[in-house]
This record gives C-alpha cells, sequence and structure tokens, in this order.
C-alpha cells in the first residue's frame, strides 16, 4: 500500500469520479453525511463492507488523493425544515444558490457551505397552544406568516410528544431560538421554528385518503380530458422539444395547490433562471400576490454534480411534506426524472452492480415506487387534510416509450400525459396525444367538477369519443382520400379539428389563453359540441357540409380561447347565441329553399 | 516544449514502467500522492512527451488516459510524472487571431501564450441563480432561421445534420452574418474542430479571411488525424478560452464546435477500453452528463457585458435524429437547426427542416420590442400550415394530387411558395428581418384568410395580401 495512516482518523483509498473508497469506516451507519479532503467535500455512505466504505460525493472530485481524510458527521442526509424556505432557490443538498453566489460569484466553487435557512432572520411567531397542554408529534404549536400567502404552521417534529412546559409569546424570534418547551418522557425537549429530516425517510402521517378534488391547472387538455388529482401523481414523458418543461411550468404557475416545489433535476440551467426571473412577476390568479411567495425551487443542473441530482429528488420531496404536514395542498414537479434515474444509473455502474435493463439497476423500480408513493392526500399527525401531488417529467431515449424508465413510472402513476413528437413539430401545443393519454383519477374528481357544470362528464366523453372516430376516419381518408366519406362523417373530421385548435391546442404565452379557467373551459367545449350538434342535424336535413363550416360564428369559436378572456364569458355565451341563430337561419333557408326548388 | 504548455518546472518524480497498456489507457502501480483527473506527461521511448489525465486513483493502482494516443508506448519503458494539478490552459485575450492544436498549443508556429492566468479546463457549474436570461435577437439573414427559430445572444443552438449535407456553409453563413439589429458589436469568434478533415478546417480559415474575420477568430484544431482522445479536451479548451474572453474581458463569443459526433466516439472508445457497461449504440451511460458539462457553459450571467453563443455542429449517424448524440445534444441545447436530405436534394438552401427545427429561446427574443410585434405569430402560423402542407402531401402521395380537395391544393401551391421563396435563398443572402417576415406573410396570402387561425383580425388586416386572396381557395370542401 502506498498510503499508510498512523493517525487512525478513516482516508480514502480510491478516487473514481464521484464515488470514493474509504478505509477506516466499520462504525460508518449507510447513508451517514461524511466531509472528504481539506475542502470538506460533502458525500455520503452508500455501501460498508468491513472497514471499507464506499462514498458518493455531491461535488467534484478532481485532484482528491488517496489518504485524504474523510470526516464522519455520524446523521444521515438531512434538510432544514421552517420559515424561509419559500421563494428560496436551492441546490440538491439544499445549499441556498443565492448564498453560495454571495460567497463564491458566478461560479459554483466546490467544498462551499451555507446554511439552508437563515438563523439570524427574525420572525414573528404566533402561540396557538398553552402550557400545559398536551402536545404529539406533528401537533401545531404557533405560525408564522412567512409569506402573505401563506401562513407557515409551527409544528412539533414527529419523534417529540408531551407536556407543553413553556411557549413563546407572540413576538420575533429567530430560527435559532427555542419557541416552545415540551416535557416528554426523556425529559425537556426544546423546540425551535426549524427542524431538520433526513431525506430519505418519507414524514409520517395519519392516514391516507382518497383522492376527490382536481388539481385545477388551467390547461384544458388536463383539466377536462385527463385530470390529476389533488394528491395524485402523474407522469409526463415526452421526447426533447415536446414540452415537458413549458407543461410543467405551465401547472407551475398556474395549478390551485397552495405550494409549488419545482425541481429542476439534471436539465438547462437557464430554465431555472427564467423561473426565478418570470414568477416573481406573474400574479396567482386567485390571489393576486406574486407566484414565487409559494415557491420553492432545487436546481440541480444538468452540468453540476451527478451525486447531487440523484438527491435533489428526495430534498424536493421532503420539503413538499413538510408542507404537507401543516395541512397544504402541495404540488411537486421533477423534471426530469429520467435525468434522476440515469444518475442512479451512473452511480451503480461506478459501483460495479450488476445492471438490470440498460444499463439501469435492479432497484430502479423500487425506487421509482418510493418516490411516487411518497405523494398523496393525506390526514396530516395534526388531524387536518394535505396533499402532495406529484408530476414527474419523463425523458425517454430517442422518444420511445418502451424503455425501462418510462414503463416502470407507468406502474406506479395514475395519469399519463403522453406528448407527440408529431404535435409538437406541427407546433400543436401542448403536445400531450388525446388518444395515449390517460387518466384514472377523471372517476375520483367527477363529483368535483358536477357541482358546478352537471354536464362535464357527458362532454367530454362526446369530446373524446369524436376524436376517436375522427382517427378512425382518418386511416380511411389516408387510404382512398376524403371523397368518399358522406358529410355527416366528413362533420367529424371538421369538429375534430375545430376541438384540436379550439379547445385542445393552448399556448403558454399567450396573455388571455395561458391559464383557462374550469368555466371557460366547460364553456368552449360546450359551444364546439353545440356547433357539432347544430351541425348533425342541418346535415340530417340535406344542408351541404360547406354551409356549416362557413358559418360565420365558426372563426369566432376558433378564436375564443384567445380573444376573450376568463371574465368575459358572456360574450362567449353572445357566440354561442350567434351560433345558434345562425344554424336556425340556415335550416329555415334550406328548408325554404328546397321547398322552392323541390 | 518541456512543460511549456502547463507552465510547471519539472517537478515530481519520474516513474518508470507500466503494468498495462489497453486502448487509451495505461494503469501505473504504486504510485504516491496522486489526485484524480491530475495530469500526466508520458515520454515514450523516442523520448518524446504525451499528455494524459487520471481517471481513477488508488493506492495501488492509477488508471490514465494517454490523450494523445498509446501506439508505440511499451510497459517497461513508459516513464510518466504527475504534474501535481488538473488540466489547465492559460487564457488571455492575446490567442484572438491565434491557431492552437487540440490540447491548447500554439499550432501556428507563433510563441505560446504567456498568462499567468491558468484555468481548470473542466470549468465550474454555472450557478443558476447568476446566470442571465439570454433575449437579445441575433439576426442572422437566414429567414429560416430568423423568422421560425431565432437565435439569441447566448443561446445553444447546434446543428444536425447529415453527411454531404452543406452544414458547413449554413454555419459559415451564420457566422458571416450574425448581427444585433441595434448594437453595432461584433462576435469574437471560437472555432473548436474535432475529428474533421483538413478542407474543411480550410474552408472555416478562409471564409474568416475574407470576412474578415480572421483577427478575432482563435481556431482550435484537433483534426481527423490527430489522436482521437484528444479531442475530449478540446472542447473543453475552446469553452476554457470562450469563459475568459466573454466573462473576463466582456466580449461576446460565438463558440463553433464541429463535430461532436466525432467528440462522443471518442468518449465512446475510452469507456469501451475501461470495460465499462456500454448503453445505447455503446456509448457510455454518462454520455448525458458530460455532454452537457460541455453545453451548459454557454450562456450570460449578471452583472457581466459579455456573452457565448454556442453553436456545436454534429452529423446524425444514417440521418438519424434518435441516435443517441442527436438525441442527447437535443435533450441539453435551447432547440436544434435539423437540416433536411429531402430539401438539398431539390436544391433548396439551406436546407432547414421546417418542422422538426426549434429554438427554445425565441419565444423571449422576438416580438414587440424585440423585431416585430406580428413575428411570433407569423412563425407559428407558418408552422401549423406548413404541417399540413406535409399532411396533404402524404396523402397526395395516395390518392393523387387531382382528387385532393380545392382547399388542399391550395395548401400545396402555399408549400411551394413556402419552400421556395421563403427558406430557399442565396449563401451571399443576407436578408433583413423585416425581409424575412413580408415573405411570410407573402406565403401565408396563397392561403385563404380564414385557415389562418392563429391571427388575430387585427394582424390579419396589416399583413394579409388582399389581392392574392382567391375566391376560389375559400370556397367549400
Ligand atoms: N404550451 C405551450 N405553448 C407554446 N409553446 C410551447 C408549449 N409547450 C411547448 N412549447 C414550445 O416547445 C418548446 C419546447 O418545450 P419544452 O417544454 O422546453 O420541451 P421539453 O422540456 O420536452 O424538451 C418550447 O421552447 C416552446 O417553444
Ligand atoms: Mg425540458
Amino acid at each position: 500500500m502506498a498510503t499508510v495512516k498512523s493517525d487512525g482518523r478513516p482516508f480514502a483509498t480510491r478516487i473514481s469520479g464521484p464515488i470514493i473508497t474509504a478505509k477506516g469506516m466499520s462504525a460508518a451507519q449507510m447513508y451517514e453525511v461524511v466531509q472528504v479532503g481539506s475542502l470538506g467535500l460533502v458525500g455520503e455512505v452508500v455501501r460498508v463492507i468491513g472497514d471499507l466504505a464506499t462514498i458518493q460525493v455531491y461535488e467534484d472530485t478532481t485532484m482528491l488523493k488517496p489518504g485524504a481524510h474523510v470526516e464522519c458527521t455520524g446523521a444521515p442526509l438531512s434538510v432544514s425544515l421552517g420559515p424561509g424556505l419559500l421563494g428560496n432557490i436551492y441546490d440538491g443538498i439544499q445549499r441556498p444558490l443565492p448564498g453560495i453566489e454571495a460567497k463564491s460569484g458566478a461560479w459554483i466553487r466546490r467544498g462551499e457551505k451555507v446554511d439552508a435557512l437563515d438563523s439570524e432572520k427574525k420572525w414573528t411567531f404566533e402561540p396557538l397552544v398553552n402550557a400545559g397542554d398536551d402536545v404529539a408529534g406533528g401537533q401545531i404549536i404557533g405560525q408564522v406568516a412567512e409569506t402573505p400567502l401563506v401562513m407557515h404552521r409551527i409544528m412539533v417534529p414527529p419523534d417529540i410528544s408531551g407536556t407543553i412546559r413553556s411557549i413563546a409569546a407572540k413576538g420575533e424570534y429567530s430560527l435559532a431560538e427555542p419557541v416552545a418547551v415540551v416535557e416528554t418522557g426523556s425529559g425537556p425537549q426544546d423546540i425551535m421554528m426549524m427542524q431538520r429530516w433526513p431525506v430519505r425517510v418519507p414524514r409520517p402521517i395519519r392516514e391516507r385518503l382518497r383522492i376527490a378534488e382536481p388539481l385545477i391547472t388551467g390547461q384544458r387538455i388536463i383539466d377536462t380530458f385527463f385530470p390529476i388529482g389533488k394528491g395524485g401523481a402523474a407522469a409526463i414523458p415526452g421526447g426533447f422539444g415536446t414540452g415537458k418543461t413549458i407543461t410543467q411550468h405551465q401547472l407551475a404557475k398556474w395549478s390551485d395547490a397552495q405550494i409549488i416545489v419545482f425541481i429542476g433535476c439534471g436539465e438547462r440551467g437557464n430554465e431555472m433562471t427564467e423561473v426565478l426571473r418570470e414568477f416573481p412577476e406573474l400574479e396567482d390568479p386567485r390571489s393576486g400576490r406574486p407566484l414565487m411567495e409559494r415557491t420553492i425551487l432545487i436546481a440541480n443542473t444538468s452540468n453540476m454534480p451527478v451525486a447531487a441530482r440523484e438527491v435533489s429528488i428526495y430534498t424536493g420531496i421532503t420539503l413538499a411534506e413538510y408542507y404537507r404536514d401543516m395541512g397544504l395542498s402541495v404540488a411537486v414537479f421533477a423534471d426530469s426524472t429520467s435525468r434522476w434515474a440515469e444518475a442512479l444509473r451512473e452511480l451503480a455502474a461506478r459501483l460495479e452492480e450488476m445492471p438490470a435493463e440498460e444499463g439501469f439497476p435492479a432497484s430502479l423500480p423500487t425506487r421509482l415506487a418510493q418516490f411516487y408513493e411518497r405523494g398523496g392526500a393525506v390526514t396530516t399527525l395534526a388531524g387536518d387534510r394535505g396533499s402532495v401531488s406529484i408530476v414527474g417529467a419523463v425523458s425517454p431515449p430517442g422518444g420511445d416509450f418502451s424503455e425501462p424508465v418510462t414503463q416502470h413510472t407507468r406502474r406506479f402513476i395514475r395519469c399519463f400525459w403522453a406528448l407527440d413528437t408529431g404535435l409538437a413539430n406541427a407546433r400543436h401545443y401542448p403536445s400531450i396525444h388525446w388518444l395515449q393519454s390517460y387518466s384514472e383519477y377523471s372517476e375520483d374528481v367527477k363529483n368535483w367538477w358536477e357541482t358546478a357544470a352537471c354536464d362535464w362528464e357527458d362532454l367530454r366523453t362526446e369530446a373524446l369519443t369524436l376524436l376517436q372516430r375522427e382517427e378512425r376516419l382518418q386511416q380511411i381518408v389516408k387510404l382512398v382520400g376524403p371523397d368518399v366519406l358522406p358529410d355527416s362523417q366528413k362533420l367529424i373530421l371538421f369538429i375534430a379539428e375545430v376541438i384540436k385548435d379550439g379547445f385542445l391546442a393552448q399556448s403558454a404565452f399567450d396573455t388571455n389563453d395561458a391559464y383557462c379557467s374550469p368555466e371557460k373551459q366547460v364553456a368552449l367545449l360546450r359551444i364546439m359540441l353545440g356547433l357539432y350538434h347544430r351541425g348533425r342535424d342541418l346535415i340530417q336535413d340535406g344542408v351541404p357540409l360547406g354551409m356549416v363550416r362557413g358559418m360565420e360564428c365558426v372563426s369566432d369559436i376558433l378564436r375564443a380561447k384567445s380573444a376573450l378572456s376568463n371574465k368575459e364569458l358572456d360574450r362567449l355565451a353572445d357566440i354561442d347565441r350567434r351560433l345558434n341563430e345562425e344554424a336556425d337561419r340556415i335550416a329555415q333557408q334550406y328548408v325554404k329553399g328546397t321547398s322552392c326548388y323541390g | 516544449m518541456d512543460n511549456l504548455f502547463t507552465g510547471i518546472e519539472d517537478r515530481g518524480l519520474e516513474y518508470v514502467g507500466a503494468s498495462r497498456i489497453e486502448g487509451p489507457l495505461v494503469v501505473v502501480e504504486n504510485v504516491r500522492d496522486v489526485g484524480f483527473d491530475e495530469v500526466v506527461e508520458i515520454r515514450d521511448p523516442a523520448g518524446n512527451t504525451r499528455l494524459g489525465r487520471v481517471l481513477d486513483v488508488s493506492g495501488t493502482h492509477t488508471v490514465v488516459q494517454v490523450l494523445e494516443g498509446t501506439t508505440g508506448l511499451a510497459t517497461k519503458f513508459l516513464r510518466t510524472r504527475f504534474l501535481g494539478e488538473s488540466f489547465r490552459l492559460p487564457v488571455s485575450r492575446r490567442m484572438l487571431g491565434r491557431v492552437f492544436d487540440g490540447l491548447g498549443r500554439p499550432a501556428d508556429g507563433g510563441p505560446p501564450p504567456l498568462s499567468a492566468d491558468r484555468r481548470d479546463v473542466n470549468g465550474m457549474p454555472i450557478n443558476p441563480f447568476a446566470r442571465r436570461y439570454p433575449r437579445e435577437f441575433i439576426q442572422t439573414g437566414l429567414s429560416a432561421i430568423d423568422g421560425m427559430n431565432a437565435l439569441v445572444r447566448g443561446q445553444k443552438l447546434p446543428v444536425f445534420s447529415g453527411n454531404g449535407l452543406p452544414h458547413d456553409r449554413v454555419s459559415a453563413q451564420i457566422i458571416r452574418q450574425a448581427r444585433l439589429l441595434d448594437e453595432q458589436v461584433e462576435f469574437s469568434i471560437v472555432f473548436a474542430a474535432m475529428g474533421i478533415k483538413h478542407d474543411v478546417a480550410e474552408f472555416f480559415i478562409r471564409n474568416f479571411r475574407e470576412s474578415g474575420a480572421l483577427a478575432r477568430a482563435v481556431m482550435i484544431f484537433s483534426l481527423a488525424d490527430a489522436p482521437s482522445v484528444e479531442r475530449l479536451l478540446t472542447p473543453r479548451v475552446a469553452l476554457t478560452l470562450a469563459e475568459h474572453l466573454a466573462f473576463d474581458c466582456g466580449q461576446h463569443v460565438l463558440i463553433l464546435l464541429t463535430d461532436m459526433t466525432n467528440y462522443c466516439e471518442s468518449l465512446r472508445e475510452v469507456g469501451t477500453a475501461r470495460g465499462e457497461i456500454p448503453g445505447r449504440k455503446g456509448y457510455p451511460g454518462y454520455l448525458y452528463s458530460d455532454l452537457a458539462s460541455l453545453y451548459e457553459r454557454a450562456g450570460r450571467i449578471e452583472g457581466s457585458p459579455g456573452s457565448i453563443t454556442q453553436m456545436a455542429i454534429l452529423t446524425m449517424p444514417a440521418d438519424d435524429i434518435s441516435h443517441p448524440v442527436p438525441d442527447l445534444t437535443g435533450y441539453i441545447t435551447e432547440g436544434q437547426i435539423v437540416l433536411d436530405r429531402d430539401l438539398f436534394q431539390r436544391g433548396i438552401y439551406p436546407p432547414i427542416a421546417g418542422l422538426p427545427s426549434l429554438s427554445r429561446l425565441m419565444k423571449d427574443g422576438v416580438g414587440k420590442g424585440f423585431t416585430r410585434e406580428d413575428h411570433p405569430i407569423l412563425a407559428s402560423q407558418l408552422f401549423a400550415c406548413y404541417a399540413y402542407v406535409k399532411r396533404v402531401r402524404g396523402l397526395a402521395d395516395v390518392i393523387g394530387e387531382e382528387e385532393l380537395s380545392p382547399l388542399d391544393k391550395q395548401y400545396l401551391k402555399f408549400g411551394e411558395a413556402f419552400e421556395m421563396e421563403f427558406l430557399n435563398q442565396g449563401e451571399y443572402e443576407n436578408r433583413s428581418i423585416e425581409t424575412t417576415l413580408e415573405l411570410g406573410w407573402d406565403a401565408l396570402s396563397v392561403l385563404p384568410q380564414e385557415e389562418l387561425h392563429r391571427v388575430s383580425d387585427e394582424l390579419l388586416k396589416k399583413h394579409y395580401r388582399m389581392k392574392r386572396d382567391t375566391g376560389e381557395a375559400a370556397c367549400a370542401v
């Protein structure tokens, strides 16, 4: 051996990219955090054999040498939870990127250490319990207005229960000061406004609940056709450029969750910059407050260390669970879970694990399941209803959905928004394919919708059926041309085009159309199906299709989504009225005309 | 040239002998005090030095990747010296106008650049919080790009091409014509050639000379006859210099990386030699991360006036866009310009495919206040109509053109007009953005107004050419 250490401290024996081996580690725990070398590079123990441990390092290991000291911290990788998370942007191991910039400038220098939460900043704490009250883990003991949009509940950490011995009066406190003391079985415990939680362990809940309410996203094809419930899990697979990121940004902007956690996992730096630039300026359509006040960003971009990419997913979901525990609805967006799976693959390969499909470790399905299972609608320990909805982007190589990540993901989600390269190429956005996508939540959320629009179910079923029939008719057209079809079937082709252009296509960059309220969604679809019904009747009476297509209201219907704002439903009603008048007129004229000549 | 390149005086022990030589790798045993990714100098039996770097290090074995090939190396006589640091490049603005080899050493007979500023070629990740979102429209003078896939300053927009397609001419034209609308700033050019042929390199040099860009261009050549593993460092050398010019000197840099497919092949070669588990088509599983570590080195930074606009050229093996190299590239870059063989064979230049090309940053760099108010809608409508043309052409192939409806026939006419008048242009034709937009409206006006669903009435009134709206086209199916 070239390097012999005599001081008994653990030291590195081998360095191979992000994976290092260390000796003298017999006391190390699995997933314990360690610091390596003079820079104190952060790593995590992923394997222990005898006194040799394998460590995955979250930072670049260039010029790290065998013999470098390894410092065990005794704790698993954990995140800090408390006021100050919202509006922030973190890397995969919860280092705040603004803080890193303040220390090391525009480039991320390794070994940089910055606290996740500002421990000096004062927050106004308001107690919600009294001395003498019995409290259990997860119970709310006070609150802090973290942002004007979000009331942050201060909770007893899940593993503590007992009697409140003292509680702070309303006032300003820092995260480092105790705001309560709980008398537990094993003595008094200080409670701070900040707690720590290991990222790989799901936070406890009381029970899982059935999903009953949709996550309203303002995206028509999602809300109306393939809805996701609050607490549900959806996958959005698609080749590059099909719209995974934009769709997720749209959802992060407009969905009616109370908290948004956006995880940029192995994707572009500029996309995170874009969110940072845009969100503070966009208003939440419900409260009118800047969207950033309810948003947390995790950015471990593609050029940042791959081990930290692996963990970024867990960091994000843990923050989400924490807000869920306050009784809030949280939506998590992971862009992209494929990059996370690839990080697993890369690390597994370096660990010389036996690969399963396409080089991915055999544990891939389990890991995916564990991730998606951390979502759900729940009763919290405090007895409130909270939810974590998860939307994961999947980036299949070559856009081919038969690959392992897409296939395994399908098993653990109930909502599948399949992006289609053909649609994206034709600039039909969102390029969610109406025939390949599905949602098992439509039944769960039906009641919610039908309290507002009793015909919701009928409308979506009829529209989807029309789209399916169009697909079949197109097969015929492709073989023999459109001429053989009778007008009644050509009408279906025409109406399908109207639905695609006027309803399914929705530009993220159109001021009026970026967010479409549920009311407007229903109203638009109703008009289009109204056009279909009237057209069908006219054609049955012998009116040629050309007259139906040529109706003046058609172009108004097609442009309504972007010409009218969500507040102008009365003008939609107007179009509907004109549609019926026009159809009446044609019917009369035609009947008159035919009787004249007939 | 002893160590001139790295600027390190001889130091450290020299080790004699290696236990294994395999492909581009050399394994040396019982080396002390060596770091991961450290630079290694290898002396071959003839006494010449070659550079390498450490891929894996333990107390007993050190795996060295020899960047300049292992041909002629023998285990017994191999001498290795570890230089105590990772690969560094001295950077200075005086490197503009010069030619370097794939590892950044002078290749034009001039002296090595003197600079105390020596940068690790791997760079560091840019903090997303410190980035500035790119939005300034670059006019390339090519309608297919400016009109429909606009490039902005700080974007990474690659060209996906195929063997024999004119990617070199197209990219040379872009470099020649690229300018901002309201600013007279010239781009500095960093040109990195990986595994391309001498005549291609010559072509670019000639182009830079003719357009007077040579003095503000740096050329970094690892040509087809250079050792293939050297290519792994070439783009890093180029990007390190580009970062210096952009973010230290405040210049606007246009960096051209060609051909990325050759780069990826070198990466595959090393992976195979290491006995790694191969991913798709034999490329290593970390190809994505590796490419990202290059492509992400582009953009703008808050507080710095400079920028790096990146154009990587790659040839798609068998014109297959789902091949791992274009596929993973497309997943990282901010769009792609795809060249199309069919257009090329029909004599259309530049043969930029209408549908699969995409600029992801266009949305924030065009329109009111940037180019012209009608630009985004015009582009969107052109895409939609052209997509329909493709469908109609497919149908016409089956049932014959005569059987098409009058409207579909009108679409075919639009397709012709779009390809021949809008896409097609001269290699030295530099169109203003206004010209491009007007040509776009000309093409759209072949179609009846009612077909232009994406255009508001107001814009139609302003731009639609009434006279060409033949009553025939508007009639019912
Ligand atoms: N809903 C949308 N509205 C308008 N444009 C869209 C929409 N979705 C995607 N796009 C366009 O497609 C491009 C690629 O989308 P993106 O989400 O970045 O793709 P992916 O993440 O799947 O690679 C965007 O830059 C944008 O131009
Ligand atoms: Mg994306």
